[in-house]
């Protein structure tokens, strides 16, 4: 806007706009194939979620195990069998996170969840893009240079 | 030098005892009462005048307001809307939470599992009985998995059930975790500030200051992506329940 000291134009203003989204959605989308996790998540943060994700469950098998032999006086029993099971759901809370299933328990149809999600962000956005932009598919290139 | 860990102690303000009870009012309990009064006042501000051009403080009430209502209809759907208003004060009360957390010398309740836990387990059994009451028994086809063989089962629908028992758990452990932790490491490094500029006429203690100016940052970032995740995570949690894919 320093150019010359006319005010921008609308249609440029839109231009600009559609420009500034266009960049931040590939931001995003680099951001995401690079971390692997959901969007708008850094490396770090991913790897907690997933750490506490995986902790949690042994925490609970454990708790449910120790829990139960104290209430049976069986002592070892059902702490080694409930750990072991503990450390299974722990391995599949990890594996459906990294997958991107969510976190879902008895989660049935990945895939179409999948698709439903990301056409509803394609939508949106490309909703918001074409409102705005939808007045200026013309005649703005001299706006910047 | 104080302890880092110091600054989680609980101290009761107003001794009450209820029999064997301690129903004390702590600091604990100051810092949610603060909290409560200041998501309250900010609202109230933000919705006295309703102009058509909003002001500053309409903005953000009305921000805080569309992020979550986003946040609903994002991961729930139209269903959501009736939960309005029981996450939108879980998003207000941690968020509002952690950032007064950061004051110095203020308490950061959200830094106590006790109090995560407490949130979590909420979401959880109200969560549980929604499903409950909107599918009746057939909720607990949740727990089967799809795709595997019946001679698995028995093995499976255990796993599954841990599986859905930790939900509570890591969503206590992680808003707790993240607080107590970075709330020690400012105090670690703050603790380094005095020995360090004693031992080098001052210029040592410039170095930990300026980590913790850093740290402040990123506790700000933290204090509002654990509000976010938080609730985001009760948001698909009430997804599974509302719609049992």
């Amino acid at each position: 806007m320093g150019e010359d000291n006319k005010p921008p134009s609308l249609n440029d203003l839109g231009e600009r706009l559609r420009a500034a989204r266009e960049h931040r959605r590939a931001d995003r989308q680099h951001e995401q194939s690079l971390s692997g996790g959901p969007p708008g998540m850094s490396g770090l943060g991913w790897a907690l979620r997933v750490g506490v994700e995986m902790v949690s469950a042994i925490v609970v098998g454990v708790g449910i195990g120790y829990g139960l032999d104290w209430w049976f006086g069986t002592k070892p029993w059902f702490l080694v069998v409930f750990f072991l099971l503990g450390s299974a759901a722990a391995m599949m809370n990890v594996y459906r996170s990294a997958m991107g299933y969510g976190l879902a328990v008895g989660y049935k149809k990945p895939e179409k969840d999948g698709e439903e999600q990301e056409s509803a962000t394609q939508g949106n956005s490309a909703g918001n893009s074409g409102g705005v932009g939808s007045g200026s598919s013309s005649g703005n290139e001299d706006g910047e240079r | 030098m104080a302890s880092p860990i110091e600054q989680f102690k609980i101290q009761p303000i107003v001794p009450i005892k209820l029999g064997e009870l301690d129903l004390s009012f702590t600091n604990s309990a100051l810092a949610m009462v603060i909290t409560v009064a200041a998501a309250s006042l900010f609202l109230a501000l933000g919705a006295r005048r309703r102009a058509l051009v909003p002001g500053r403080w309409q903005v953000m009430s009305e921000m805080a307001y569309e992020f979550v209502a986003n946040m609903i209809r994002d991961n729930v759907g139209d269903a959501g809307r009736r939960y309005f208003p029981y996450i939108f004060t879980l998003f207000m009360f941690i968020l509002i939470g952690n950032l007064l957390g950061l004051i110095p010398g203020a308490f950061t309740f959200t830094s106590h599992i006790i109090v995560t836990l407490g949130m979590a387990l909420t979401v959880f059994v109200a969560v549980t009985l929604i499903g409950i009451f909107k599918h009746g028994l057939h909720f607990f086809s949740f727990f089967v998995p799809s795709g595997v063989p019946a001679l698995m089962m028995p093995l499976m629908i255990p796993i599954e059930v841990i599986s859905y028992l930790s939900r509570p758990v890591s969503l206590s452990i992680r808003l707790f975790a993240n607080m107590m932790a970075g709330h020690t490491m400012m105090k670690v490094f703050a603790g380094f500030v005095v020995p360090l500029g004693a031992a080098t006429f001052g210029i040592g203690g410039l170095a930990p200051i300026a980590m913790d100016v850093a740290l402040t940052g990123f506790e700000l970032l933290v204090a509002f992506l654990q509000a976010y995740v938080f609730t985001v995570l009760t948001c698909l949690y009430l997804n599974d329940a509302l719609h049992l894919h």
